[in-house]
């Protein structure tokens, strides 16, 4: 140790030249390392937003090109002709999310206090079904639906269809091409993106609390109600905003498991792009759905901060 | 008994008032409240049974359905036992080619956006920096987007730019819509790493690139890994965003199923989702099946 002291005043000297050079590489590192991701997003997310606002407000046609005329037209037709294809679109995705929280709380509260030695196993069991094509599966739906099916049978029997077919749910005697059918295929598609956040908030929450709880005579629904369901509401809201918002755009569910009375804003978009071919049309269509996703979500999550969610 | 203690006359055989309380209402009523007793209790497993059920029914139908010999062109009603499709899973025009280009789109788009998006995280997770507030609206913005106000819009600019529709355009998508889920694997992991290690690295003489190496890389791997394999899986199973960005002659698998939906669905759709499904499961079970004997071998090796 003695001996390495002579030496140390040089070699303190070393680093000393380069802070200057050295602090700048440093600070311009972070840079670097975003450059590529950043500028990828930039340019084939962010780029193409501003440029469909752009072409939401041109006018022209195909065969002559379309030009900037600030015509908001669009908008105003989009509304007047897609409005029921806008409240559709809202209605079923709340529904479905409603479901999804209702069928995925219990799973996720399962997995994280009660699975025991098969929570892994459970895990993997919500991830699974992702590895067949959510295509194929949603077609697996038309099969389990179908007229004179089990399904189809055993509601029938009960006189479910009756009455969800006064109310004008499903059909009187069928399930496929109604609205239940799309609201079905919709809860089923997204779950595991509810399911997922609901766990990994449920998972986190300190078991002594729930102990605390009992230690203090509170039942087991006034545990959840004051302890558990508080301390998840972060997984909660992740979740419902994940399966809301794809939900709210998707046009699959619709296409295979709906008739065109169950048709979805989305499936007004994708046909006016590709088979109208009415750029301008999709543009502000798609730019309202945006417009009014971020309204509901942001009353939603300012309903979810206060104790009004609750 | 205490209470039996008391009682002046302990006449012995069952006194009806002095009797302990403790264990007579679930005598008494246990004939038909034992089940609902029960059923309060595992209320939640069976809520969560149910609901594993629905998740995984379709699984059952898609593999079930593979064996059928449908009647029609469509196979969504049961008519016969068949292996016919499981030994010819290519016997449908197009269907393994739109596999085959999937596969190689989601590979180099799991590539590329898995290192682009490892990269950014540690910018994101190590660094102060001005805009980083602003980087990070533009790595969530992505994920809390309809996909297909984000297929559309890339579509349009695509449309103006005169790229034609094709591998390429799909391949750009694919990567923009992954790159932020990697980011958020991959810098969660990085946040949660203990910073003690690489100190300790570079207490021991380890130079900046050693310990990046040695150390830095092989922690943060698993959310690498995990942010790799989202990537794939959703570029492999996507389909909005490919239908408004790719060309005629690029039909990924997604494509093909969609295609066939309208106009028949051979037998092979089920084949190919099932046996996807297996392998994948298979690989899973296998992992943790090596995992767990690996550590219970560790916990001998430390016990003996």
């Amino acid at each position: 140790m003695t001996a390495v002291v002579p030496a140390a005043p040089p070699a303190a000297a070393g680093p000393e030249p380069d802070p200057p050079s050295a602090r700048r590489t440093r600070r311009l590192t972070p840079y670097w390392l975003l450059l590529p991701a950043g500028l990828w997003l930039a340019v084939f997310f962010a780029a193409p937003l501003v440029y469909q606002a752009s072409t939401s407000v041109q006018s022209g046609s195909l065969e002559e090109g379309f030009r900037v005329t600030w015509e908001f037209s669009h908008y105003t037709d989009a509304l007047a002709a897609y409005g029921p294809h806008f409240l559709r679109s809202f209605a079923y995705a709340a529904i479905a999310t409603a479901l999804c929280l209702l069928i995925g709380y219990p799973l996720a509260y399962m997995t994280a206090f009660r699975a025991g030695r098969w929570r892994n196993l459970v895990l993997v069991a919500v991830i699974a079904p992702f590895f067949t094509s959510f295509l194929i599966r949603t077609l697996a739906w038309k099969t389990i639906l179908s007229d004179g099916g089990p399904v189809v049978g055993a509601l029938d029997a009960l006189h479910v269809l009756d009455v969800t077919g006064a109310l004008g749910l499903t059909g009187d005697t069928r399930l496929l091409a109604t609205p239940l059918a799309v609201v079905c295929g919709l809860t089923y598609n997204f779950l595991p993106f509810m399911i997922l956040p609901l766990y990994s908030s449920l998972e986190r929450i300190d078991p002594t609390l729930h102990e605390a709880a009992r230690d203090l005579y509170a039942t087991p629904a006034a545990t959840f109600r004051k302890v558990t369901f508080p301390l998840s509401l972060p997984g909660v809201v992740a979740g419902t905003l994940l399966t809301f918002i794809p939900a709210s755009g998707d046009y699959i569910n619709a296409q295979l498991l709906g008739s065109p009375a169950e048709q979805m804003i989305g499936n007004a978009i994708q046909k006016q792009f590709l088979n109208v071919l009415d750029y301008p049309a999709a543009a502000a269509m798609s730019f309202l759905l945006m417009a009014l996703i971020l309204i509901v979500v942001s009353v939603y999550l300012r309903k979810a901060g206060t104790e009004e969610l609750v | 008994m205490s209470l039996a203690a008391h009682t002046p006359a302990p006449t012995a055989p069952a006194p009806p008032g002095g009797a302990p309380p403790a264990p007579r209402p679930p005598a008494g009523t246990a004939a038909w409240t034992a089940p609902l007793r029960w059923l309060r209790r595992h209320a939640v497993v069976l809520a969560g049974c149910a609901a594993l059920g629905y998740l995984l029914l379709p699984n059952a139908v898609v593999l079930l359905f593979s064996f059928n010999k449908p009647a029609g062109r469509f196979n969504y009603a049961w008519h016969a036992f068949s292996t016919d499709a499981w030994t010819d899973p290519c016997g449908v025009a197009g269907l393994c080619g739109s596999l085959g280009l999937s596969l190689r789109i989601a590979l180099l788009a799991t590539l590329l956006a898995t290192a682009f998006g490892t990269l950014a995280a540690f910018a994101l997770a190590r660094y102060r920096f001005r805009g980083k507030s602003t980087t990070n609206a533009l790595i969530f913005l992505p994920m809390a987007m309809p996909e297909v106000v984000m297929g559309a819009s890339l579509g349009t600019l695509f449309l103006n730019t005169r790229i034609g529709f094709g591998f390429v355009t799909i391949l750009i998508a694919h990567v923009m819509f992954c790159l932020s889920f990697v980011v958020v694997a991959v810098k969660a992991r990085i946040m949660s790493m203990d910073p003690r290690l690489e100190e300790a690295a570079r207490d021991l003489y380890a130079g900046p690139v050693q310990t990046f190496w040695r150390v830095t890389l092989p922690l943060a791997a698993p959310g690498i890994a995990a942010g790799a394999m989202l990537s794939f899986a959703l570029s492999f199973d996507d389909f909005i965003i490919t239908q408004f960005n790719a060309g005629p002659s690029t039909v990924t698998f997604p494509m093909f199923v969609w295609g066939a939906a309208q106009r028949g669905v051979p037998v092979q759709v089920n084949v190919v989702g099932s046996a996807m499904f297996v392998l994948a499961v298979a690989v899973v079970l296998a992992g943790r099946l090596a995992a767990s004997r690996r550590r219970t071998q560790e916990r001998k090796a430390a016990a003996g």
